[in-house]
């Protein structure tokens, strides 16, 4: 499989990033670890005449944790967000979803910012930060601006990010104190999730106290269910509560078949990945 | 679309090449410099066969342009073995534990075990199963592969110690 010609850009700042991106127009595409537009380029459905590639822009890698606030630079790849300690420790929930994505050698290249920039709506990353609350950063040429992520997702590989936007930074608060969990049923290494579910939670005096739920590769974009939260604050977490949680999500959710399974199939597994997550993120609160 | 020049190190040698950026780094290194030990096996980043060693990440040679690749350190199976020809404990340990058959797999295979062991020197077995993850083998089954990664480890280790 061989893919289309382009010319090979690497710019050294995300301001000369940003230029390149603003005057090559829609004929480029900006590169991080390249292990969704790779295969793409090489089925020829993706042929960009020019490809922009961030590795060598400095300081797009890395990860800040201070005073359980989490910042990590766009081109920290998969591997990274597991073996860094501090992050692990403000927040685990991070680290537990990494271990979930690809292999040992896509986790070695993948980074989180082109997991959350593409909308595949079968990555991983942009849920879990829909959970997390958190918030990107992208540069343009007129500057940096701020986008929540729970605002950031319109439908598949359709985003908030302008065509002439670079993702630079992710930030998001540390959930110490707080149970979490992220369940994915997939098929075997490798695979998109037939289902996943990413679940924070505080029980105060045996009640939830808070929550916040987040679903993968159940619609064409990320689903932050609200309604599955509010279904479980203020309960024991007793199966009256997480059967109206699952119904609550269950009514945010747009599954379709495809060779994952038909689409109630998915229904039910989005059920039982939001059980276990619950369940487990209570043993953890 | 013009060619563009390429240095890499690849098994402790020094090259230089003209390059198409969208070469695929496993055909340059098959191509373009006949080390043919990484293998192309499914060409869609799911195999492993093509795995090289890259600035210390394993990497799938075909999920990878040349471009990209240009400035790094890069190691086959072709430069594990000691300069006198004396196998690399993993590729002797794949020999005594039958750790392939058809051999297809086997470059990547011990490529990948190798960046796993410098990361993770004594691992359980479960560790050298979830390590290996990205590589797949149609013959073994597996079992005889985590038997000579989990063989070759004190080895490693040993001779590590050694040298120091």
């Amino acid at each position: 499989m061989i893919p289309g010609s382009f010319d090979y850009h690497r710019p050294a700042t995300v301001q000369e990033a940003a230029r390149l991106v603003a005057s090559l127009g829609e004929d480029a595409r900006v590169v991080a670890g390249g292990h969704s537009l790779i295969p793409m380029m090489k089925l020829r459905m993706a042929a960009p005449a020019h490809l922009i590639d961030l590795q060598g822009v400095e300081g797009l890698a890395g990860i800040a944790v201070s005073g359980g606030e989490v910042r990590i630079g766009a081109m920290t790849t998969q591997h990274m967000l597991i073996e860094d300690a501090a992050l692990a420790q403000a927040a685990p929930l991070v680290r537990e979803a990494a271990l979930q994505i690809a292999d040992p050698q896509v986790r070695y290249m993948g980074t989180i910012g082109g997991n959350l920039a593409n909308g595949d709506p079968g990555n991983d990353m942009p849920g879990l930060m829909q959970c997390l609350d958190a918030a990107f950063t992208l540069v343009g040429p007129e500057g940096a601006r701020q986008v929540r992520a729970r605002e950031f997702y319109f439908g598949a590989y359709d985003t908030a990010r302008a065509e002439d936007e670079i993702l630079s930074e992710i930030a998001f608060s540390g959930h110490a104190g707080a149970g979490y969990a992220y369940e994915k049923q997939k098929r075997k290494i490798g695979d998109y999730a037939t289902a996943a579910a990413a679940v924070l939670l505080r029980m105060e005096g045996g009640r939830c106290a808070a929550a916040s739920v987040a679903m993968t590769n159940l619609a064409d974009r990320p689903i932050f269910s609200q309604a599955a939260a509010d279904a479980l604050v203020g309960s024991p977490l007793d199966a009256a509560a997480l059967d109206a949680a699952v119904a609550a999500m269950q009514g945010d959710i747009a599954p379709g078949a495809d060779t994952r399974g038909p689409v109630e199939f998915k229904r039910h597994v989005a059920g039982v990945m939001l059980r276990r997550a619950v369940a487990r993120a209570a043993s953890r609160a | 679309m013009s060619k563009m020049h390429v240095k890499l190190t690849v098994n402790g040698k020094a090259v230089e090449a003209l390059a198409e950026p969208r070469t695929l780094l496993i055909h340059f290194l098959r191509e373009e410099l006949g080390i043919t030990g990484p293998h192309i096996g499914c060409e869609s980043s799911h195999c492993g066969a093509c795995t090289v060693d890259m600035g210390g990440r394993s990497v799938k040679a075909c999920t990878m342009f040349v471009a990209q690749a240009n400035g790094a350190e890069i190691t086959t199976v072709e430069g594990l073995a000691a300069a006198d020809g004396t196998l690399h404990p993993l590729q002797e340990a794949f020999r005594e534990h039958h750790g392939l058959q058809c051999g297809y797999c086997t470059p990547g295979m011990i490529t990948r075990a190798y960046r796993l062991l410098q990361e993770n020197p004594s691992p359980t077995e479960a560790e050298v199963r979830f390590g290996l993850a990205g590589n797949l083998c149609r013959c073994t089954g597996y079992q005889n592969i985590v038997k000579a990664v989990l063989a070759a480890a004190p080895v490693m280790q040993a001779q590590k110690e050694a040298a120091e």
